[in-house]
């Protein structure tokens, strides 16, 4: 029963301030475990800088950060990788000048004790689920952004995550791309708790369990997609602002 | 076969022709070697550092001063055989390079290499400063009499040529296993982009500490040798130029490449030794030879190699 009233990651009044500028302020979050949840809000709304908060990439200034059940507020980043979390940059950061399978190896290979063969098919797998199996002896460098952007998913969803923190993972992606995507996504849903940053308002209402909007560095909501189509503070936020 | 099995074949091939070489080379060319295998193992050093971590260090030649010392004091001063001076160097290469490394790393980038110099500066000082046992600039002879291990007569050049290919093959292939494990893999991971690694959950920070206790020990390994086998410890080994040539001979072969390190330090072992025998400015040439390496085979020559011609070198 307590799993199902404790969040599977949760923050209390977290904020960040660069210099003067307030990015994030005082942000209480909770999603349940299995949920897809969508963070969406206008550019510099501080999506990046509460996301990278969660998995420990920017430390907080102040607030705590509750992951199934454990404070890991003061973790380091690796331990909470470690813990069961993967996060994708929103600006594509892998290993440009390693192999496909390479990049992808180094994501899963410490989760398998060193079980060879366990390690070469997480590998394989991962590359499967995004499409790029067939590329994987290629050059990580060589391959177009959007299949760079892929690349970066198949290195978290080769971790086995419980948790899955994508930053504008669409951006740059073909639509055909976009729909596999979308597909992903939900099949991975369920089984894993997501946080997805995204632009794309389609992709939000097609992957999306709920959706919390951040503007200015604060909620401005959080609801199911159609309370927040619905949400006259969330329109006005967006008003002037054409979202592709 | 396996990339990773082709590599150690094609390298256990190339110190078969090594321990060929010295029935072929004349005196002169045999006793050369003989050194640049010790000198290459130190750069190998250097390279585990530098080549596969992306850690550019400035100080290593208090690595290496720590080894030579490390053997050549305790055999001078308290009477120790070959065999336990060159553990003492050993252990004072890993004790120097666990410190060195816990408080450098609390810099990255160009502060790295301004506290790795200034560190190894210090070292330089330190050797001058107890000159009383040191000898400071001046060294000391270790007595032939010494260089003697387990009944082999390590000044003898068959002997001491036999013994640097020892050194420099296990290093060589101590290196190529480091390399193709896992632990050496995630080097690699940090050298090409160190925040991706951390946010796959490794720690970043203790690897690298690691690797430089990993390097800092075989350059520790390489002094120690040295001085046993050429009979001479002495502060110039210690000062910045001795940290300045390891960097030098790796770019040259090329970083990131387990056989670059032997390749450089013998390209400019031998440039300096050519270039001296025409002209007083030697050190001109040697500079506009690396400066043309560098501008056209900027990966170096064992670099350039592999990835024109073996793209599976470790
Ligand atoms: N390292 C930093 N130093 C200074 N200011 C920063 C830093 N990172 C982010 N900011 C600022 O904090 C605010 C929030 O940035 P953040 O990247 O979190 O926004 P975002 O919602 O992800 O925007 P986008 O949709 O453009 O990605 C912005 O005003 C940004 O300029
Ligand atoms: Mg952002």
């Amino acid at each position: 029963m307590a799993d199902m009233i404790t969040p599977h990651i949760a923050t209390k009044g977290l904020s960040r301030n660069f210099g003067g500028l307030i990015a994030v302020n005082a942000v209480d979050f909770e999603v349940p475990k299995g949920e897809i949840r969508a963070i969406i809000g206008p550019n510099g709304a501080g999506k990046s800088t509460f996301v990278g908060m969660l998995c420990g990439r920017i430390a907080p200034s102040s607030g705590e950060i509750m992951f199934a059940g454990q404070n890991i507020t003061a973790m380091p980043a690796h331990r909470r990788i470690r813990l069961g979390m993967a996060y994708t940059f929103q600006i594509t950061s892998i290993f440009a000048r390693l192999t496909l399978k390479e990049n992808v190896r180094l994501a899963t290979s410490w989760r398998w004790n060193g079980d060879e063969t366990a390690i070469q098919h997480a590998t394989l797998a991962a590359l499967e689920q995004v499409g790029l199996a067939d590329r994987m002896n290629q050059i990580a460098g060589d391959l177009s952004y959007g299949h760079q952007r892929l690349l970066e998913i198949a290195m978290g969803i080769s971790q086995h995550p419980q948790l899955l923190i994508l930053d504008e993972p669409t951006q740059g992606l073909a639509d055909s791309e976009i729909a596999s995507f979308v597909k992903l996504i939900r099949d991975l849903g369920g089984d894993m708790t997501i946080l997805l940053i995204e632009h794309n308002m389609n992709v939000v209402m097609d992957t999306a369990d709920k959706i919390t909007v951040l503007n200015l560095g604060s909620e401005l909501a959080t609801g199911t997609p159609q309370d927040i189509r619905a949400n006259k503070a969330v329109q006005a936020a967006y008003l002037g602002e054409t979202h592709a | 076969m396996s990339d990773s099995k082709k590599s150690v074949i094609f390298h256990l091939g190339f110190l078969g022709l090594l321990f060929l070489l010295q029935f072929l080379l004349p005196a002169y060319h045999h006793g050369n070697l003989a050194r640049i295998m010790v000198l290459a193992t130190y750069a190998m050093g250097y390279n585990i550092l530098f080549g596969y971590t992306g850690l550019l260090s400035l100080g290593h030649a208090m690595f290496f001063a720590a080894g030579m010392y490390g053997m050549g004091l305790t055999m001078t001063h308290l009477g120790w055989t070959a065999g336990p001076a060159m553990v003492a160097g050993f252990l004072a290469g890993v004790l120097v390079s666990a410190g060195i490394g816990f408080l450098a790393l609390r810099t990255s980038g160009v502060s790295f290499m301004i506290v790795t110099l200034m560190f190894a500066q210090a070292g330089f000082l330190t050797i001058l400063y107890f000159g009383e046992w040191t000898r400071g600039d001046e060294g000391f002879v270790i007595q032939q009499a010494d260089r003697v291990f387990a009944g082999i007569d390590l000044s003898d050049p068959t002997n001491r040529y036999l013994a640097a290919l020892l050194l420099f093959g296990l290093c060589l292939m101590l290196t190529i296993r480091l390399m193709q494990s896992r632990f050496g893999h995630v080097l690699i991971a940090i050298r090409e982009n160190e925040e991706r690694t951390q946010m796959l959950g490794y720690h970043v920070h203790h690897h690298k500490w690691l690797a430089v206790i990993a390097s800092g020990t075989m350059a520790a390994v390489a002094g120690a040798a040295y001085a046993l086998l050429f009979g001479y410890a002495g502060a110039t080994f210690a000062s910045v130029q001795y940290s300045i040539f390891p960097l030098l001979w790796v770019l040259l072969g090329g970083a990131g490449t387990a056989l670059g390190p032997f390749i450089g330090t013998l390209f400019m072992f031998y440039l300096i030794d050519l270039s001296s025998s025409l002209t007083t400015a030697y050190m001109l040439i040697a500079g506009v030879a690396l400066v043309l390496l560098t501008l056209f085979l900027p990966q170096g020559l064992v670099g350039e190699w592999r990835r024109r011609v073996m793209p599976w070198l470790t």
